[in-house]
């Protein structure tokens, strides 16, 4: 270990005991009676905006929030607030969230659906990679992109998760990492996308990818194909296929969710229809996954390696979250009802063959914007948007302006899927609302024999 | 007395922060300093059980430095003198990159030097009612909408948030805004075999600023069952109709299809091509400003700071430019952009003061505020009267468009066909599909000012890095014509 690498990791297991005491001091305060879980998660990031291959916006974050549970006599309730630093001060600022929550629990009823870890586990995840030179990275890519229209945003930094109860639970997370998401434009409008994130930053495959995209963009200076609305062949790239799952992961894996039958997946759970058995999809952590996730959740469960949501086109198991578990009797598996870390099993068609495979269709790069047009039927609608052309014969033929496609995803990967990819392609969240993403989803491409277009 | 809360904003002691980090700021042509303090409070009664109650606070900075062309940002929440000594060394250090490679230079970033005071209208603060009353209203609501064993699920809920800020510059600018805001629903879900039916209510899109006078609890109540009842209905009911209709959408709808397909495409950052990566372009151009026809005669829309207790009424943008009423659209005509003062510096465009951040820990980009359609003539009963065959739509359930603002696709919660100027049959899963530009021609109806309803949402979503922003909409009622309608998969 260098010497670098052991001065930071004192400062991280400094940063871990500060919380650590500081748990410990509340704890202490806690009566007869009362359990609290406290949690913290922290942030120390850089964002990086660019537009026309220019700093358009850029800027740094530094924040970290306590959150506590309390819990007694049946009753729970929560409460969060700031972290400085200031031991003194957080001390101060804990205990007042925690007088709140003794004032509102007498007001409360009791929980039927309150379940919490009583089993004190413990972990530490310290981070695998040095902290990212935000600055130099930033300038590589401005350079590697010169010539470029490229619009994206770099972010990096340290996310840091940490819970602490009083029955014992201590685990401490923290994942260091970049994402740059970005996308290069064409004169005439199109663009293609591209997407790297991972723990130790190496401006080469964003340059190898930058240069892959210059010859992409001389394909959009093409007049566009014009197509009526209709339905097409279509080729679904990773980044596509991860759109179309994520609204599968929106409500339709979460147990809650399936027993209150808002699941969109109701007639697959009902037993009347099947996705292609050659589609099985997974829930990852620990060492299956990225271990940018914590496997601990807020109660203090581990979430499991493996889960297996769909399983060879027929319903898997549902993520169950605590309260979930509680009110229906399940094992608890999951933080939430959210799949945080997906992965589909690949199939066997080469990303050499995919062209001739598709023949004469659609190669989609990306869908945006998705939502339900009808999630009784599985129904979803979209936008084509960045990289996507006509191919004919099997060879790339123009751009194709964004079109809207409605269809059901009970179609798209039940009837009319012909193959799946047989490379998968690691993709992390960039998303950023509420505090950088940790999720990601692993996932091949799609070959489809027919994708209904509407406008 | 509920639970009391930290009070959100010491003015003595931020003060005291403002003056410690004035006196250390470091060299440099400008400097901002926007200090955010929010609370909130959540509850929500589900299936009649309590969901966990969760309570809140957050205080941080935003600090923002101009050092020759460049400009940076740092956010943090360590406001001790060397917590903003730190934050203002990244600052620094964003600063100077951006001055070597920025794509403007900062110079044309708008100084402030305004100093304002706005305050959202309270009548009866969160904290004075009681939290034995708030659970109690929840209950009442989950019971009312307990009508029949194919409801499966219901939820009542009452969120509250409070937003002081302060905003301070080298220039001399001091800008303090206090924002209470009370947002409340219900939902009852009903199912039968494969077919699930929501009806939202209880005033869910309509959040306002204020205290718990804005929830009137009788009205909150008489929903219920009507929701649940609803609900039922579309379970049987026949699916909307795919034809091209003539279409009516009450408030609830034209809340998402202002936001989605007038508000979005005229943010100016947008059309300048930050955007492009992530939340999309626009098919709106510099050159439109002042000649395009956006819409029909009857199309007029604001940009209005001033409704009192609508969502984003506010004295100045989160860069301290004072907030002012301004046409966007006025008779058809596209007049001006959602820019603030920057993204009017780079374009030589007009623009509005809409610079505004999710909170401390986000810089401010072009947003929506209010941005209201204001009201016409007609009542509704002439607006359904003069459709032959159509259909009213009625709260969103779901909204599509594509990068550039112009193909969209919405879902509607519940439709009714008209027949001969009638309102008939209950028809479920209704959507319609369309063109920004030609479906706002089509607009031959405007509702009247009794009709106008103040909506808005919580949740629009922006921005890299990523942040939801809280937004106004005002819309009577309108009709359209020939629109292409659709239901859902028989």
């Amino acid at each position: 270990m260098s010497r670098k690498r052991a001065t930071d990791l004192s400062q991280e297991e400094h940063a871990r005991d500060l919380f650590y005491r500081l748990a410990e001091r509340l704890q202490a305060g806690t009566r007869t009676g009362e359990t609290l879980f406290c949690e913290l998660r922290a942030e120390h990031s850089d964002f990086a905006r660019i537009n026309r291959n220019r700093i358009r916006q850029a800027g740094a974050l530094r924040h970290a929030r306590l959150h506590l549970r309390l819990i007694e006599d049946q009753r729970q309730a929560e409460a969060s607030g700031n972290l400085s630093g200031d031991p003194v001060q957080d001390f101060a600022e804990a205990r007042t969230l925690l007088r709140q929550l003794r004032q509102r629990l007498r007001h409360l009823p009791a929980d039927p659906y309150l379940q919490f870890s009583t089993e004190p586990t413990r972990s530490n995840q310290w981070p695998e990679a040095d902290p990212c030179d935000a600055e130099t990275a930033v300038a590589d890519i401005l350079g590697a992109a010169e010539g470029l229209d490229l619009v994206g945003i770099w972010a990096s930094g340290e996310v840091t998760l940490g819970l602490a109860s009083s029955i014992g639970h201590r685990h401490w997370h923290v994942s260091r990492s970049f994402c740059f998401d970005w996308s290069c434009h064409g004169p005439q409008g199109g663009a293609v996308k591209g997407s790297h994130g991972g723990l130790h930053w190496d401006p080469a495959p964003v340059r190898a990818r930058l240069e892959a995209m210059r010859a992409q963009l001389a394909i959009l200076s093409r007049p566009p194909q014009p197509l009526a609305p209709g339905r097409y062949r279509a080729w679904l790239a990773p980044m596509a296929v991860a759109e179309l799952i994520q609204m599968l992961a929106w409500d339709g894996f979460d147990l809650k969710a399936q027993r209150t039958r808002q699941s969109p997946l109701l007639r697959l759970l009902d037993g009347q229809t099947r996705f292609d058995p050659r589609l099985s999809l997974h829930e990852l952590h620990g060492i299956s996954g990225t271990a940018l996730l914590p496997r601990f959740t807020s109660e203090g469960y581990l979430r499991p390696e493996r889960l297996t949501l769909i399983d060879a086109g027929s319903p898997g198991v549902p993520l169950v979250d605590a309260r979930a578990g509680k009110e229906y009797g399940l094992p608890v598996n999951a933080a939430s009802g959210s799949p945080e870390s997906l992965a589909m099993t690949p199939g066997d068609l080469p990303s050499a063959d995919v062209l001739s495979a598709l023949g004469d269709g659609l190669l989609i790069g990306n869908l945006w914007y998705c939502n339900w047009s009808d999630p009784n039927a599985c129904r979803v609608t979209g936008m084509t948007r960045f990289g996507t052309y006509w191919v004919a014969d099997g060879a790339i033929v123009a751009p194709v302006a964004p079109m809207r496609f409605d269809d059901s995803l009970y179609a798209l990967f039940g009837e009319h899927l012909q193959a799946l990819g047989a490379e998968s392609e690691l993709l992390l969240s960039a998303e950023t609302y509420g505090g950088r993403s940790l999720s990601s989803m692993r996932l091949p491409g799609a070959l489809v024999g027919a994708m209904a277009f509407v406008l | 007395m509920s639970a009391s809360f930290t009070p959100a904003l010491d003015r003595a002691h931020l003060a005291a922060v403002v003056t410690d980090f004035a006196a250390s700021a470091p060299a440099c042509d400008y400097w901002s300093l926007r200090l955010v303090a929010h609370q909130w409070d959540r509850i929500e009664v589900r299936e009649d059980v309590l969901e966990p109650p969760a309570l809140g606070h957050s205080l941080g900075a935003m600090l923002t430095l101009v050092m020759r062309a460049g400009i940076g940002y740092a956010a943090t929440d360590d406001l001790s003198p060397p917590g903003l000594r730190a934050a203002a060394r990244r600052a620094r250090d964003w600063a100077l990159q951006h001055d070597q490679s920025g794509l403007f230079d900062a110079r044309l970033h708008p100084r402030s030097a305004h100093r304002a005071e706005y305050a959202s209208p309270v009548a009866q603060p969160w904290g004075q009612v009681r939290l034995s009353e708030k659970l109690a209203l929840l209950h009442q609501a989950n019971q009312a909408l307990a009508i029949d064993a194919r409801i499966l699920d219901r939820a009542a809920w009452l969120d509250w948030d409070c937003v002081d800020q302060l905003f301070v510059s080298s220039d001399g600018a001091e800008v303090f805004q206090h924002l209470e805001y009370l947002d409340r629903g219900l939902l009852a879900v009903a199912n039968a075999g494969s077919q699930t039916q929501r009806r939202h209510g209880g005033g869910f899109d309509q959040p306002r600023q204020g205290g718990m006078e804005t929830l009137d609890s009788a009205d909150f109540l008489a929903q219920a069952p009507r929701l649940a009842e609803e609900a039922l209905a579309l379970l049987d009911a026949p699916e909307c109709p795919n034809e091209t209709l003539d279409l009516i959408l009450m408030p609830s709808q034209m809340t998402l299809q202002i936001h989605e397909s007038i508000g979005h495409p005229l943010e100016l950052d947008r059309i300048l091509g930050d955007e492009r990566n992530y939340a999309g372009t626009s098919f709106v151009t510099p050159e439109m400003f002042g000649t395009y026809r956006y819409g029909s005669d009857l199309l007029n829309v604001t940009f209005d700071p001033d409704l009192p207790g609508e969502l984003a009424t506010a004295a100045a943008d989160d860069d301290g430019t004072p907030s002012e009423r301004a046409y966007l659209i006025r008779d058809g005509v596209l007049q001006r952009p959602l820019g603030g003062g920057l993204s009017q510096a780079r374009s030589g465009l007009p623009g509005v003061a809409c610079a505004r951040a999710s909170g401390w820990d986000r810089p401010p980009i072009d947003r929506m505020g209010n941005i209201n359609l204001e009201p016409g003539t007609a009542t509704l009963a002439e607006l359904i009267g003069g459709v032959a065959r159509g259909v009213l739509m009625e709260t969103n359930s779901s909204w599509s468009i594509d990068d550039s603002r112009d193909k969209f696709q919405f879902g509607c919660e519940l439709g009714r066909l008209i027949v001969d100027g009638e309102l008939a049959d209950l028809v479920r899963n209704p959507g319609y599909r369309g063109r920004s530009a030609s479906f706002w021609r089509s607009l031959d109806g405007v509702g009247a000012p009794a009709t106008l309803e103040v909506r808005g949402l919580h949740n629009c979503g922006k921005g890299e890095p990523n942040q939801t922003i809280a937004v106004g909409h005002a819309s009577p009622p309108c009709r359209f014509r020939q629109v292409e309608v659709f239901g859902g998969t028989p």
